[in-house]
């Protein structure tokens, strides 16, 4: 692929997210471009409250946004159906699943359902790609265990394949890394990172590791109370875009190391 | 990984169970019929005519009832856990029971209030019947309104349980102002009874059950997507709305009948999807519905052979009996697993 031909799978055009109700509307954030590239890790960092949720919970289609289009695969999300949306977008959230009951097994295969009869069969086909799904996340051994046994890595590691068996275009994970420790935290990701290069999937995450994501990413999305940047990392840092992230008194951005440290 | 080779067994020992239990049941009783007239009375006709309508028109549709009460309260009790992601839901949550005792209480109890009327005369089985279907039919309505409008399936259940609440109020309003034989009239209603259905009924029963069977049926694979949480089975591309609605219909159908026919039967509902989940080990519905089907009939068979105190004349409240044997369970399941999943 040369590098003109740009494939584009979410694109999205002066998106204003926010809530709605009967007397008032909050907007949380406005103005936001940007541009998804198939194969593309991206992350979306941002402080706490800055409307991260808001904007991956409008992406999906949980919420609606306040003005302003998202395309997926050209198509506008307001006029695609749960089931279309279903076979070109899975997600990870944060909440925790329903059942802890489920196996393993039976929880990836889920993501079968946009693609499976009335009752639910797996065919040949899906059960190939369910234990693919496994298989790229290198969790085959699990796949007898109930998800009650299972540590927080490792049913992160189990809802990533089960978005992976669901077959779509690209995936959204709010907030992956929560929980875990600092190497399953840089696991995952480089695991995200693995996957968009391996299966051409687009990935996009919201994150609070930004070192990592700095590391990890082809392009990032910096939310900030005034604006929304959309870049390489490369360029973000020479920009000087994660200085101002944090208040400076206590937080600052080494340009050398790509990290953040304390001020003492 | 198929289902047919993973549980097959299972279910054909559950099947030879199921029939085991509905000649015993059928074999028991006050009065003591051989087992060889019983299968000649039941696929032909014996020279003892007694012998012949007790099992043709007592014990047979008794037995079918407790096989229709038992799946279908099952039945419900699995829809209600896995739409309320809620391992303590039953029939009685979405206060459909509550509307039918409601029903029952202004016919039986009310009578006394509203004149003469409704003379006690007038209660008969029919009319206990149809006040039990429109007071379950008017609470699913209730229900159904305010689903369409209130997103938050938790919020139906506390709906579900003020219903309960209102009720019960009711009843002690009405039971203040009635007389002893009123009152013992909807105490024995409350009891619930399997017995004393004729054909006609049971054909009406089993057409409402049936309807209420098959939307059940359709929601397994939306119901299999719940488990992961309302979110995600929309990511999956569920119509949220539409399956809630129909699952809540199934529900209502199943178990709304079988109080009006049956009288509130407890602890079936709660009882049987988790003893099923605990044997079969898995969440699929696909698999779970067919068996809670086959363990909630089981169980009510059971319940009724003891509840007839084999050799003796007495019958002891069906109610009671469950409540008997589903209590345990539910106790044996928590210190067991000490959480209850679903």
């Amino acid at each position: 692929m040369s590098m003109n031909t740009k494939h584009i799978i979410l694109k999205v055009e002066e998106l204003s997210i926010g809530y709605k109700t009967k007397k008032a509307e909050t907007v949380v954030a406005s103005h936001i471009n940007f541009e998804l590239e198939k194969g593309q890790l991206i992350g979306l960092v941002g402080a706490n409250g800055i409307g991260k949720s808001t904007l991956l919970r409008t992406l999906i289609k949980v919420q609606p946004a306040l003005s302003g289009s998202i395309f997926l695969n050209g198509k506008d999300l307001k006029s695609t159906t749960n089931l279309e949306l279903a076979k070109q977008l899975s997600i990870v959230l944060t909440e925790p699943i329903s059942s802890k009951n489920l196996s393993v097994y039976e929880l990836v295969a889920l993501g079968r359902y946009p693609y499976t009869n009335w009752i639910g069969s797996l065919t040949d086909n899906d059960i190939t790609i369910v234990n693919n799904a496994l298989k790229l996340v290198n969790i085959e051994d699990l796949k007898a265990k109930r998800c009650y046994e299972l540590s927080d890595g490792q049913l992160q590691k189990v809802m990533l394949a089960r978005a992976l068996s669901q077959d779509t275009d690209i995936i959204v994970l709010d907030e992956p890394t929560t929980h875990l420790d600092m190497y399953h935290k840089a696991y995952i990701l480089k695991l995200l990172q693995k996957l968009t290069k391996e299966t051409g999937k687009t990935i996009l995450f919201s994150s609070h590791e930004i070192d990592l994501a700095i590391q990890l990413c082809d392009t990032m999305i910096v939310m900030q109370s005034d604006t929304v940047v959309f870049d390489e990392p490369c360029n973000l840092i020479s920009e000087g875009i994660f200085e101002s992230l944090f208040p400076s008194d206590l937080i600052v951005f080494d340009t050398k190391t790509g990290g953040f440290r304390v001020n003492k | 990984m198929t289902i047919k080779k993973a549980y097959g067994f299972q279910f054909v020992v559950l099947i030879l169970v199921l029939f085991i239990c509905f000649f015993i049941n059928i074999g028991l009783g006050s009065v003591h019929i051989p087992f060889k007239s019983i299968l000649g009375s039941l696929f032909g006709t014996i020279d003892n005519n007694t012998w012949q309508v007790i099992i043709k028109d007592y014990r047979l549709p008794k037995a079918i009832t407790a096989i229709l009460v038992g799946s279908g309260l099952g039945i419900s009790g699995l829809l209600m856990q896995t739409l309320f992601r809620n391992p303590l839901a039953g029939p009685f949550v979405l206060g459909i029971t509550s509307g039918a005792s409601l029903g029952v209480a202004l016919v039986i109890l009310g009578s006394g209030l509203f004149g003469g009327l409704l003379a006690m005369s007038l209660i008969s089985k029919w009319s206990i019947v149809i006040a039990a279907s429109l007071g379950s039919f008017l609470v699913l309505l209730a229900v159904l309104a305010v689903s369409s409008k209130v997103r938050d399936t938790m919020a139906i259940l506390i709906i579900g349980l003020m219903f309960g609440s209102i009720t019960a109020a009711v009843v002690s309003v009405l039971s203040y102002f009635s007389s002893a034989e009123q009152l013992q009239q909807y105490i024995f209603w409350g009891f619930g009874s399997l017995s004393n259905l004729s054909w006609q009924e049971l054909l009406i029963f089993f057409g409402i059950y049936s309807i209420g069977l098959i939307l059940s049926i359709a929601s397994i694979k939306g119901l299999n997507s719940l488990l992961l949480g309302e979110n995600y089975a929309k990511s999956l591309g569920l119509n949220l709305r539409q399956s809630r609605l129909v699952i809540i219909l199934a529900t209502s159908l199943i178990a709304g009948t079988i109080t009006a026919f049956a009288g509130p039967i407890a602890f079936i509902g709660l009882a049987i999807p988790h003893l099923t989940r605990q044997i079969f080990k898995t969440s699929n519905h696909r698999v779970l519905l067919p068996a809670v089907f086959l363990y909630g009939a089981i169980v009510m068979l059971i319940c009724d052979s003891i509840a007839q105190l084999p050799g003796s004349d007495y019958t002891l409240p069906i109610n009671a009996i469950t409540a008997i044997v589903g209590a345990p369970v539910v106790i044996w399941l928590l210190v067991r697993q000490r959480k209850m999943m679903f």
